[in-house]
């Protein structure tokens, strides 16, 4: 809502040095949200004045038409002599009367004016559009011709009411009173402790049986229709300067009177009007329900085809408007038009003025089917005063008498469902329970008066609340009411005692400690966007029954492309690599830690569950029933370096490695150690995957996998060569965690060392001599370790062999040597058998 | 050399003359005295301490002295062989220490070679600083809670009373779950626009007193650009006691302002209007950049506040009744309150952070300098 600061003043006796930002402090301060104060012509210096064209002379051989031009500005000059001026503009002719400033002035935008020579002629000042003032566009891009009657020489930064603040207010949901003047005048009011001229406050006649005949059919959809007619328009009257420029402030484009006039009584009382024009009306005005598949063409041309649900204004022929939304074209006002053969101008004469109230829950739907957000729309969403539709008929008809000459009849049409006022019981000391203020009841019951409510009862107040505030329904909302009229500000700060709390549970913990194992591990985080698309899975190879296929897809995603939720965060952090990579960074190690989307196939759609009291558990249950599994993951990619080369040594380039111990870097964190075993698994290599396995309950669970990219995966997406890759389901991870961790017994006896090395079959997975050693060695075995990995011509074609550094110590004693050797010999001998491992040498 | 005199006879024996062992005595510590290296000490040393150096060998002849003289001689060498063992060790000491401080000197290094070899890692600021605002209330006593990001249009609108036709369910761009059916199909499941669903998960979940705070990423249908992002975190806090007040709310705000930017910091209260907080407002802190400086102050333009002296941190209020009713708390019995706040805009004044794309393109050389903590 836009609030000219001059208008305000209409209605409220604000201090006359009070300025824009001023009433936008105070305004804030009860809670109307002024986003900005514009302030109109600001800089803005004249000679600005009216003049009257005296000749126009064509100049020839230019781009464009140019005109030259001798203007009367009176005494304005200085000189009493006519003003010459170069004009580009074209919609003026001898004796229309226009804007013209003058050398010396100053336009809005810092636009310094002096005489200057152009299209080899001297120009003494212009000849102004709206534009160029400040104005705003008339869409005519044209020079402003002004109505006759102004006097040659007339200031017209004053005519013109160039020199305004407009407040610009982003009025919440619940303040629909607040979409007009009125309202905003009665905040304004409040907050300065000033009267308010209630614009509402006329003269209405009585209804009686001689107003256009109008018929509701749907008395809940609309409670209150009021017609008036007015005869007797001149075709030829235009918007005085005055309520143009207050529509043009507002924000609105002046169209022709009698719609000039409907938006300026909404703008001012908040009630949407229309008129239509009775000549083109067949009969009695109805309001009833569509009839489905019903088709209306609405004044902004569209044709539309009308839901059961719609309600629609109709006469004889069936709909001309959708109510409270926007009116039909084939009962639009006409705008002055010369007949072709008498030359008379012909418009629309005879008026049939609408202020009706419609329901807003209606009006919402209709204006959100159809896609068409009107003025109208929005206020009715929000709720309209009721109360007011027959005073906003008045002063529609007042407006239409005195400025177009037209005359009002007799008849007033007034349809109205009665409805009894609105009250609320409340405690007198809510208010101060809720803020925790003791503000009392007299302040409580004087706010309360002041926002409009009638107050009666003592310790227990039985409030009955204005017609303007459809939003007062509850005790807390009129507590507000009390607290911000008595300025948040001005609360206390206070701290509650919450019960002494458990800190973060294991989980987050554990969510924690993972972003900063992998971060110390040199990896960067990286926070990337869900949204994915089946394109990517084609590039990274996942094939079609591939279980991350199935995706959560939106109804409205910002991409077509992207249709999706992740349902693998591999994605987005190859995104991000090829990313940096093409920023110039090469060497590079990124995580992410996050939610992937998994649908469960049986997902029902997600009930609308009562809110009048708690659902069942069962009912709750079936919402997150209708939800995909969301578990948490972590992921890695690697490409480059991992350790960078320089004056130490050559460096060292990630590989599949790095991917694999990334996933034990994040297992290990849960206390959980990773089962490696290979696999083949897109998008990886399909001899460099490694399928990472946690045991919960005893049971092995796929976790991940981890490993270097396929070739192909790599030449498609245009990744840096051997990129790796790693991507772990932490909730399974979580589920592995086998609780507190248990402290090791550490022996002082001296260590006994062995060595051995092993051949095995090439495809003997070193992971199985590993736990074959141990499982051979036995309890003495303290530590084992892979030193080396070898092929050769001696060891035969296919064969490699694996060096083993094993440590064994006892608890109680110093061992023997015999006792060591007989433990790696059972080692050995395990691997013999279960690995077809032979000892070397 | 000698043998030892066992024809008894009184004897000179040339070499244990006073004057015969002051030479040799003047002789080694001359030699000691000319070693100038370890090597040179030690052949020094055989010479002249030695089992052939000649001090070694008289005192081989005190034997055929006779035995008044014996005592005599003997500690005349004695004393000789103390003195060259005194000097050696004494020389020794002093070119070890030539030597230590010569193998020092030539082991020097540029200690300021760089050594970038592993590049350091980090986590991502958003991340960090989700943490350290959550931390803040779990100081205070406060559990942190979780929800689910695909969440149920009840969660998200309707238990907050966002009612079905409301304006204010249209004021969020949602991004609406596709049914599993046909498409077209209504899911009922949305993106979660904020994270207040996890205040009704919580009040369903939970008995009263709760004090529990949500940081977490939620979804709009805006296209990213400098200053938004249709992937953006929130945190939310949610306090549901007997007899709490808009004070307490006041408070608690100003705590967490105060633990984040510093105990000068100040907070405002703006009525404002969410579905789910009756009464509402908007919460204001003063300006972490100009600190209110720029107001009026053309001088001085500000851009994190436009020169208005506040940022705008979100909406807050008393949890609306309706929503008590909703998850099943008594409204009679129990009040409570509850806000929302952008983190990133919230990690963007507190950083400097000029533009929100920067936040969501994982350019590490963004990230990196954040380092572990914020």
């Amino acid at each position: 809502m836009r609030v000219p600061l001059s208008w305000l003043r209409e209605y409220v006796d604000l201090p006359a040095t009070a300025t824009g930002r001023d009433v936008q402090e105070k305004l804030i301060a009860v809670g109307l949200e002024v986003e900005t104060v514009e302030r109109l012509g600001e800089g803005l210096k004249g000679p600005l004045v009216v003049g009257q064209v005296l000749t126009i002379e064509e100049l020839e051989g230019f781009k464009k038409p140019i005109r030259f031009c001798t203007v009367d500005v009176g005494d304005a000059n200085g000189t009493g002599e006519p003003q010459e001026i170069v004009c580009g503009a074209r919609n003026f002719a001898v004796g229309d009367k226009v804007v013209v400033v003058l050398p010396g002035a100053v336009l809005p935008g810092d636009f310094k004016i002096a005489a200057r020579k152009t299209y080899g002629k001297k120009s003494h000042g212009m000849i102004c559009s709206g534009d160029e003032l400040g104005m705003g566009d008339d869409g005519t891009h044209g020079i402003i011709v002004l109505p006759p009657e102004y006097e040659v020489g007339t200031d017209a930064i004053e005519l013109l009411e160039l020199v305004d603040e407009v407040l610009d207010i982003a009025v919440t949901p619940d303040r629909g009173y607040c979409l007009s003047m009125r309202g905003v005048a009665r905040e304004t009011a409040t907050a300065y402790g000033l009267p308010l001229r209630d614009p509402a406050l006329l003269d209405v006649p009585p209804p009686n049986a001689g107003g256009y005949p109008v018929k509701v059919a749907d008395p809940i959809g609309c409670d209150r229709f009021t017609a008036r007619t007015i005869t007797g328009l001149n075709v030829e009257a235009r918007s005085p300067i005055w309520l143009q420029r207050r529509l043009q402030k507002a924000g609105m484009r002046p169209i022709s009177l009698a719609v000039d006039i409907t938006n300026y009584v909404m703008l001012e009382l908040g009630q949407p009007l229309h008129a239509y024009d009775r000549a083109t009306v067949d009969g009695p005005i109805g309001v009833r329900r569509a009839t489905p598949g019903e088709k209306l063409t609405t004044l902004d041309g569209t044709k539309r085809v009308l839901d059961a649900e719609d309600l629609v204004i109709t006469d004889n022929r069936g709909p001309i408007g959708l109510a409270g939304v926007m009116g039909g074209a084939n009962t639009e006002i006409a705008g002055a038009v010369a007949d072709p053969e008498t030359g008379q101008l012909r418009g629309t004469t005879d008026i049939v003025v609408e202020a009706a109230h419609f329901d807003a829950i209606t009006i919402a739907r209709t204006a959100r089917r159809h896609k068409l957000s009107s003025e109208a729309a929005k206020r009715f969403e929000r709720g309209v005063d009721p109360e007011a539709a027959s005073a906003a008929a008045q002063r529609t008809v007042d407006l239409l008498v005195l400025l177009g000459g037209g005359t009002a009849e007799d008849g007033v049409t007034e349809i109205v469902s009665p409805r009894g006022p609105r009250t609320i019981s409340v405690a007198a000391n809510h208010p101060d329970k809720v803020a925790g203020v003791e503000y009392g009841r007299e302040t409580v019951v004087r706010r309360l008066q002041q926002v409009g409510c009638d107050v009666y009862g003592q310790d227990e107040l039985v409030v009955t609340v204005p017609s303007w505030r459809p939003d007062l329904s509850d005790p807390n909302d009129l507590a507000e009411e009390v607290i911000r009229l008595e300025g948040y500000e001005n609360l206390p700060s206070t701290l509650p005692k919450p019960p002494a709390g458990r800190g973060l549970t294991e989980r987050q913990r554990l969510h924690r400690r993972v972003g900063r194992a992998l971060a110390g591990a040199g990896y960067v985080e990286a926070l990337n966007y869900p949204f994915t698309g089946p394109q990517i899975l084609d590039q990274l190879g996942i094939e079609p029954d591939d279980p991350r296929r199935v995706a959560v897809t939106l109804v409205n995603p910002l991409s077509d492309e992207e249709p999706d939720l992740r349902t693998t965060l591999l994605p987005g952090l190859l995104g991000a690599l090829r990313r940096n990579q093409g920023r110039g960074t090469h060497d590079l190690a990124l995580f992410e830690t996050g939610p992937v989307f998994r649908p469960t196939g049986d997902e029902k759609p997600a009930a609308r569950l009562v809110v009048e009291r708690r659902p069942s558990d069962d009912d709750i249950a079936s919402l997150d029933a209708s939800l995909p599994d969301q578990p948490r993951r972590a992921a890695v990619v690697l490409a480059g370096g991992r350790e960078q080369a320089g004056w130490w040594d050559e460096g060292r380039p990630a590989i599949w490695a790095d991917a694999v111990e990334a996933g034990r870097i994040v297992a290990r964190e849960a206390g959980v150690e990773l089962i490696v075993r290979q696999d083949q698994h897109a998008p990886f290599h399909p001899g460099r995957c490694a399928a990472l396995l946690v045991l919960v309950d005893g049971e092995e669970v796929l976790a991940g996998h981890a490993g270097e990219l396929h070739p192909r995966v790599i030449k498609t997406l245009a990744l840096p060569e051997r990129t790796c890759a790693m991507e772990i389901d932490l909730d399974h991870i979580e589920r592995a965690a086998a609780g507190p961790r248990r402290a090791p017994r550490i022996s002082a006896f001296p260590v006994a060392t062995q060595d051995v090395a092993l051949i095995v079959d090439d495809s003997v997975p070193s992971a199985d001599v590993e736990s074959a050693l141990r499982d051979g060695a036995g309890a003495l075995l303290e530590s084992l370790r892979l030193f080396d990995v070898f092929t050769g011509d001696q060891l035969g074609e296919g064969k490699k062999s694996l060096a083993y550094a094993l440590r064994f110590r006892a608890e109680d004693r110093t061992l023997t040597a015999e006792e060591a050797s007989a433990a790696r010999d059972a080692a050995v001998a395990a691997a013999v058998e279960r690995t077809g491992a032979v000892l070397r040498g | 050399m000698s043998a030892p005199n066992k024809s008894y006879d009184p004897v000179e024996v040339e070499a244990l003359k006073p004057e015969e062992i002051a030479a040799r005595l003047d002789e080694a510590l001359a030699a000691i005295a000319a070693a100038d290296s370890l090597e040179a000490l030690r052949e020094v040393k055989a010479a002249h301490a030695g089992d052939r150096s000649p001090l070694a060998l008289a005192n081989r002849e005190i034997g055929a002295l006779p035995p008044h003289a014996k005592a005599d001689a003997g500690k005349r060498v004695g004393q000789a062989r103390g003195r060259v063992n005194q000097a050696l060790k004494a020389r020794q000491e002093e070119l070890e220490a030539e030597r230590d401080a010569r193998v020092l000197v030539e082991e020097a290094v540029d200690v300021t070679l760089p050594y970038d070899r592993t590049p350091g890692g980090a986590r991502h600021p958003l991340t960090t600083f989700m943490e350290r605002v959550a931390d803040v209330f779990v100081a205070m006593g406060y559990e942190v809670a979780e929800g689910p990001e695909v969440e149920a249009e009840w969660f998200n609108f309707d238990a907050l009373n966002f009612l079905p036709d409301h304006p204010a369910r249209q004021m969020q761009d949602t991004f609406f779950v596709q049914g599993n059916g046909k498409k077209g199909d209504e899911s009922g499941v949305v993106l979660r626009t904020h994270t207040s669903p996890v205040q009704a998960r919580t009040l369903v979940d939970r008995e009263p007193p709760v004090y529990v705070v949500c940081p977490g990423r939620v979804y709009r249908t805006d296209e990213l650009d400098a200053t938004h992002s249709p992937v953006f975190h929130q945190i939310e806090l949610l306090a549901v006691d007997e007899g709490l007040t808009m004070a307490d709310l006041k408070g608690t705000l100003d705590h967490m302002v105060r633990a984040l930017f510093g105990p000068d910091m100040k907070t405002r209260l703006r009525p404002n209007y969410f579905p789910f907080t009756e009464p509402s407002a908007e919460m204001d802190m003063v300006c972490y950049v100009c600190r209110g400086e720029s107001v009026g102050n053309p001088d001085r333009p500000c851009r994190t506040c436009s020169s208005e002296g506040w940022i705008e941190l979100g909406g807050c209020g008393m949890v609306n009744p309706k929503v008590l009713i909703a998850c099943g708390v008594d409204p009679e019995k129990y009040s409570g309150f509850a806000f929302g706040f952008g983190i990133d805009r919230m990690l963007m004044f507190r950083h400097n952070v000029e533009d929100m794309r920067d936040m969501f393109e994982g350019d590490v050389r963004f990230t990196r300098p954040f380092g572990m903590e914020i």
